[in-house]
């Protein structure tokens, strides 16, 4: 089943309560994903830097992570702990080196996402725990998107969880299954990408990431998806700037969106969006299968 | 009687739409409606519900003799396996909206989305908007009437139900074809129009879709069509 939301401001007043209605949505989707959830949210970028989410089981990995860093020569200019996972913020173009770092020293941490603007928390539990783990309700941002699990292709696991980020600032949640996982899992690697679990959202993002490093904007790389992905799906990404939806030709899966003057949402269900300010007024509408749908705020 | 959903629980409102006689039952209002699930379930009676807001999935599923009264949208599966009676969408209604549907009406007011009416078997949907793809897939009987337009594959697979659309047809499924409006098939629109409180469009605006009846058994001559 699986349950998915998404909010974007158009207003400082949505901004400033991002975390707030997102916790709220993502709370009311519980059954239909009880097994884990996730968000990403897109917050306080700052010029000439970029931040890194990581997450382990035993928070006491992060210990001295700043200090190994800085040893090695890479700009790190502050880690925000919380629970599971903590936020580095580092020089742009030394995430790569930051990686290998992690992947030698510190083989337990595990990269959730790295961005100007985007951060990721997922673990396994119910919605509610998961929001109030990390303190989605008091965070604001720009947009963010959630998700709620009930697991059909991989395994219950933190990693298993929703958003996949596979691209800077990049991510993607799934309402559905994919039934060619398997061969695009192998093209995606044959093609030199890096696809890390074996579950089927993780490459419908990885294809996305790959298709916009081919040059495409996220609106033609979803269009060229149609033709691509093979199963159930409806997606939900987040990029730098905005969100996109895309429903599979069939559109099995529920999705219904709301627009007024200060916000875009998106549900797997209208439960979802009932919060909203000024949602008895909003435009709702479901989106039509096969068709992209973008919103973006100026660079 | 009056429900507020902030204060009574859906299964409350439900268990005494339950209790009600079968005749003679009056009205009942329902107010603080938040998209819940299975709203107005199981009716045997013929009471008007007059639901004040929009519901989740499955509003008026198995409904016989009362009239459902939906002022918002419905989600998917609205007045599924409905028996008889009548249920009214003011806003839009997601996927299936009257799947398995035996008797009655339904009545959309905005559009309906995919697989509207599929595998009906006897009632009456009226959409006043469009509705999307593959409606009316392997429909028994009844009538399915669409103001607007209809999506891909209309009818695929359809047995005896009648399909009536205004607007454009984006393709027809398997074994669906035009047919032609002979005065009879006009007076019945004419009716259900009216049933459905319709009366800005014209029934000679419409034209007629059924089944070409040649996919009921299997045949190897109709091989190349399934």
């Amino acid at each position: 089943m699986c349950g998915i939301v998404g909010l974007f401001a158009k207003s400082p007043e949505i901004e400033a309560e991002m975390g707030a209605h997102l916790s709220a949505m993502l709370i009311t989707m519980s059954d239909r994903g009880p097994d884990s959830a996730g968000f990403a949210i897109y917050r306080d970028p700052v010029g000439g830097q970029e931040k890194l989410t990581v997450q382990s089981e035993d928070p006491a990995e992060f210990d001295g992570l700043l200090e190994l860093f800085r040893s090695t020569g890479i700009a790190a200019h502050e880690m925000l702990v919380s629970d599971t996972h903590a936020i580095l913020r580092l020089d742009v173009g030394q995430t790569e080196a930051a990686r290998s770092i992690l992947a030698e020293q510190r083989p337990a941490i595990r990269i959730m996402s790295r961005g100007n603007a985007i951060e990721i928390y997922k673990e396994v539990g119910l919605p509610e725990e998961v929001s109030n783990r990390f303190g989605l309700s008091s965070m604001k941002g720009s947009h963010a998107v959630g998700h709620t699990r009930m697991a059909t292709e991989s395994a219950v696991t933190t990693l298993g969880a929703h958003p996949f980020s596979t691209a800077p600032d990049q991510c993607l949640v799934h309402n559905g299954s994919m039934s060619n996982h398997n061969n695009m899992r192998r093209e995606l690697r044959y093609a030199g990408r890096r696809v890390e679990t074996e579950n089927d959202t993780e490459v419908a993002a990885a294809y996305l990431s790959w298709r916009m490093d081919q040059g495409q904007n996220l609106g033609a790389a979803l269009e060229t998806g149609l033709k691509d992905y093979d199963g159930f799906y409806t997606f939900l990404v987040g990029t730098e700037t905005g969100f996109g939806v895309l429903r599979d030709p069939i559109a099995c899966k529920p999705a219904v969106m709301a627009e007024t003057e200060d916000y875009v949402a998106f549900g797997s269900e209208y439960r979802a969006l009932v919060n909203l300010p000024g949602i008895e007024t909003a435009k709702v509408w479901e989106p039509e299968p096969a068709t992209v749908y973008f919103w973006e705020r100026a660079a | 009687m009056n429900f507020d959903l902030t204060e009574v629980t859906l299964r409350a409102f439900n268990k005494a739409l339950h209790e009600l006689p079968p005749t003679n039952a009056g009205t009942l209002e329902v107010t603080g409606v938040q998209g819940q699930h299975a709203m107005a379930v199981g009716a045997d009676t013929d009471a008007t519900v007059h639901v004040r807001g929009s519901v989740g999935y499955y509003c008026a599923g198995m409904n016989k003799a009362a009239t459902i009264h939906v002022h918002g949208s419905a989600g998917p599966g609205v007045a599924e396996n409905m028996m008889s009676g009548k249920v009214i969408i003011e806003g839009d209604a997601s996927q299936y909206a009257g799947a398995t549907s035996h008797g009655g009406m339904l009545v959309v007011r905005g559009n309906a989305s995919s697989r509207c009416g599929i595998s009906m078997k006897g009632s009456d949907i009226v959409v006043r908007g469009n509705i999307g793809h593959m409606s009316a897939f392997m429909a028994q009987k009844g009538n399915l009437v669409v103001c607007g337009d209809a999506g891909d594959a209309l009818g695929d697979s359809i047995y005896e139900a009648r399909i009536f659309v205004r607007g454009e047809v984006a393709s027809l499924g398997a074994d669906c074809i035009e047919k032609d409006m002979t005065p009879e098939h006009l007076e019945d629109l004419k009716s259900l129009l009216a049933e459905a409180g319709i009366d800005d469009v014209e029934p000679s605006e419409f034209r007629r879709y059924g089944s070409a009846r040649k996919l009921y058994t299997f045949n190897i001559d109709n091989a190349g069509a399934y």
